[in-house]
């Protein structure tokens, strides 16, 4: 069998059928990541008991002839900002190196509970700051399509896994992008649900008004099965909504004849690399010989999406990072006489430039003097970005861009200008600053043979229409 | 730069260090003025629009996914929850992440200074 083309539809009926055993296809994975990941660097943890115990516990339900539960077997993979108890969870820092986590994140717990099994914890940018990977405490991940090349990010780890057939699946966060963005620079789908569908209990939190969990897969189909298994209200996180969830898999064949798909000019300016807007033009071309109609539209708040990014999510993760103070777990420096030097010790060595830059920039606009004219500022332009998409899907059922303006660019490109890193996010973060839902679908390459991605954005909760477009998209693309 | 931002100073990054409990190297203070300064001369974009009659919004949550049929915090009501003691992890599983612990409390260097 060659697991590298293995989806989480395939890998279920393989198990299913006895054709494998979970415990089988575990060894399997393991050794295509002992042998690839020494050059990509997309694992940081491997969770090898606890998956082999899982993959067991699997296999002797299926000896007894025992009705095999949904994800019997399947290999996935967890961003490293998710915890699981006894493994170790460091969300790419080296302030969390030590820290062995004491409880379950709810979308892990609901996975392994659906049968999949954990093949371990993937890099991403520091506390999942970045947008290239390179932020990572440990060692940069390279793009399994060109090793020259960074895999996006935050979720780099996640998406490299995927792309390199290192695992069937794998969950990601994304706060800015983190999830769309690297999907479509690895050539894999990536989800980002409604802010409220999946719980947060469990991820490391970076900005919590943006944090989101979701999938990163091979086919929109796995995606859709992903979300089903992690969707729905968790007493545990106050933000997750009491919104029914749908069945994603069925939602997904509904046809998409009549949808109306919005093409936001401003998605397509200047910065957009011109192959990336071939391929997304031709994608939307594609749309339309279905039977989807466009409809050009304008996101006027489009340009300031950004910057008021940078600042609301700075100011949430200058909070939430304040409790990294060497006093309970993580990091502390043995060079520090009195507590106050202990906190800024522990702070400095243990943070790296990116999560020290954040937390500067997120304590200056939350300061005295300062809060209003940016902090409030920025909540202000928020509600505005939040109100072209309420204006704009008042027209359209669905709204098409790039995911983001280049294919993946060169390791150490843009390490020295923070400024150009955040503009690679410029085609993501508005949807994470609204809370609606997005995926990212491969759409085509460069003539390098880089991965396109397609993002297509939908209402709050309404999911199903979002993967519905990409899932019918994929099988005309690819048919 | 733009004409109605005082640039940030090696003094103001002293301070804001300060408040964020971080030490900074005398490299790293420098490399942060210029990242600040050019990071927020892109922020200033914000003061084209006039948003003086626009609500701040602080989190989706509160207008997406709640209850519409209610007033008030009744739309909420999913978020809320008994006020009961439930069970919370032992103390020696949570000890087993302590830097430094007696067993029962965390230990920290000494609080009071000179």
């Amino acid at each position: 069998m060659d697991i590298s083309t293995l989806t989480i539809a395939s890998a279920r009926a393989a198990i299913l059928e006895r054709r494998t055993s979970a415990v089988a296809l575990a060894e399997s994975f393991y050794q295509k990541i002992e042998a690839a990941d020494k050059q990509i660097g997309a694992f940081l943890t491997l969770t090898r008991e606890r998956a082999l115990a899982k993959a067991a516990q699997i296999d002797a339900i299926a000896d007894k002839g025992d009705p095999l539960p949904p994800l019997a077997g399947v290999p996935i993979a967890i961003k490293d900002v998710m915890v699981m108890r006894g493994v170790r969870s460091t969300a790419g820092s080296k302030i969390l190196s030590n820290f062995v986590a004491p409880y379950d994140c709810t979308a892990v717990a609901r996975l392994e509970a659906a049968g999949a099994v954990v093949l371990g914890k993937t890099n991403c940018d520091e506390f999942a700051m970045g947008s290239s990977n390179e932020n990572s405490g440990y060692y940069p991940v390279h793009n399994p399509r060109d090793l020259s090349r960074v895999p996006g990010g935050s979720s780099g780890g996640s998406a490299a896994a995927v792309a390199a057939g290192m695992s069937v699946a794998a969950l990601g966060s994304d706060t800015g992008g983190s999830i769309r963005q690297p999907a479509s620079f690895c050539g894999v789908v990536g989800l980002m649900p409604t802010y409220g569908r999946v719980s947060r209990y469990g991820l490391i939190a970076f900005a919590s008004s943006l944090d989101h969990i979701g999938p990163l897969t091979k086919t929109v189909n796995d995606a859709a099965i992903l979300l089903k298994h992690i969707a729905g209200r968790d007493p545990l996180d106050s933000t997750s909504a009491e919104v029914p969830v749908p069945d994603y898999e069925r939602e997904i064949e509904k046809p998409v004849r009549g949808l109306r798909l919005g093409v936001p000019r401003e998605y397509f300016g200047e910065g957009l690399d011109p192959e990336v807007r071939a391929a997304v033009e031709a994608a939307i071309q594609k749309m339309a010989q279905i039977g989807c109609e466009v409809v050009p539209i304008s996101l006027p708040h489009t340009r300031y999406a950004v910057p008021t990014y940078y600042v609301i999510a700075t100011a949430e993760a200058s909070s939430n990072l304040a409790r990294f103070d060497g006093v309970r777990y993580g990091y502390r420096s043995p060079q520090a006489g009195t507590l106050s030097e202990m906190y800024r010790r522990s702070r400095d060595q243990g943070f790296g430039a990116e999560a020290k830059r954040r937390i500067m920039l997120g304590t200056y606009v939350l300061s005295a003097g300062y809060y209003d004219a940016y902090y409030l500022k920025a909540q202000r332009v928020r509600a505005l970005l939040t109100r072209d998409f309420e204006a704009a899907f008042q027209r359209v059922d669905a709204i098409v861009t790039p995911t983001s303006p280049t294919p993946a660019f060169k390791l150490g490109e843009k390490c020295d200008d923070p400024l150009a890193m955040y503009l690679a996010d410029i085609y993501t973060v508005t949807a994470d600053l609204a809370g609606v839902p997005g995926v990212s679908v491969p759409c085509g390459e460069s003539k390098e043979g880089l991965p396109i991605g397609l993002q297509i954005l939908g209402r709050h909760f309404d999911e199903g229409t979002v993967i519905r477009l990409a899932h019918v998209y994929e099988r005309a693309r690819s048919g | 730069m733009s004409d109605n931002r005082q640039p940030i100073t090696e003094k103001d990054v002293l301070y804001v260090a300060e408040l964020a409990n971080l030490e900074l190297t005398d490299e790293e203070r420098a490399r942060m003025v210029k990242d600040l300064n050019s990071i927020l001369d892109y922020v200033d974009r914000l003061n084209e629009l006039d948003t003086s009659n626009v609500e701040p919004m602080a989190q989706t949550s509160d207008r997406y996914g709640i209850d519409e049929s209610k007033a008030g915090t009744a739309r909420f009501a999913y978020a809320m929850r008994e006020d009961k003691t439930g069970p919370s992890l032992p103390r020696e599983v949570v000890m087993e992440n302590a830097p430094e612990t007696d067993g029962a409390f965390f230990k920290v260097p000494k609080v009071i200074e000179k």
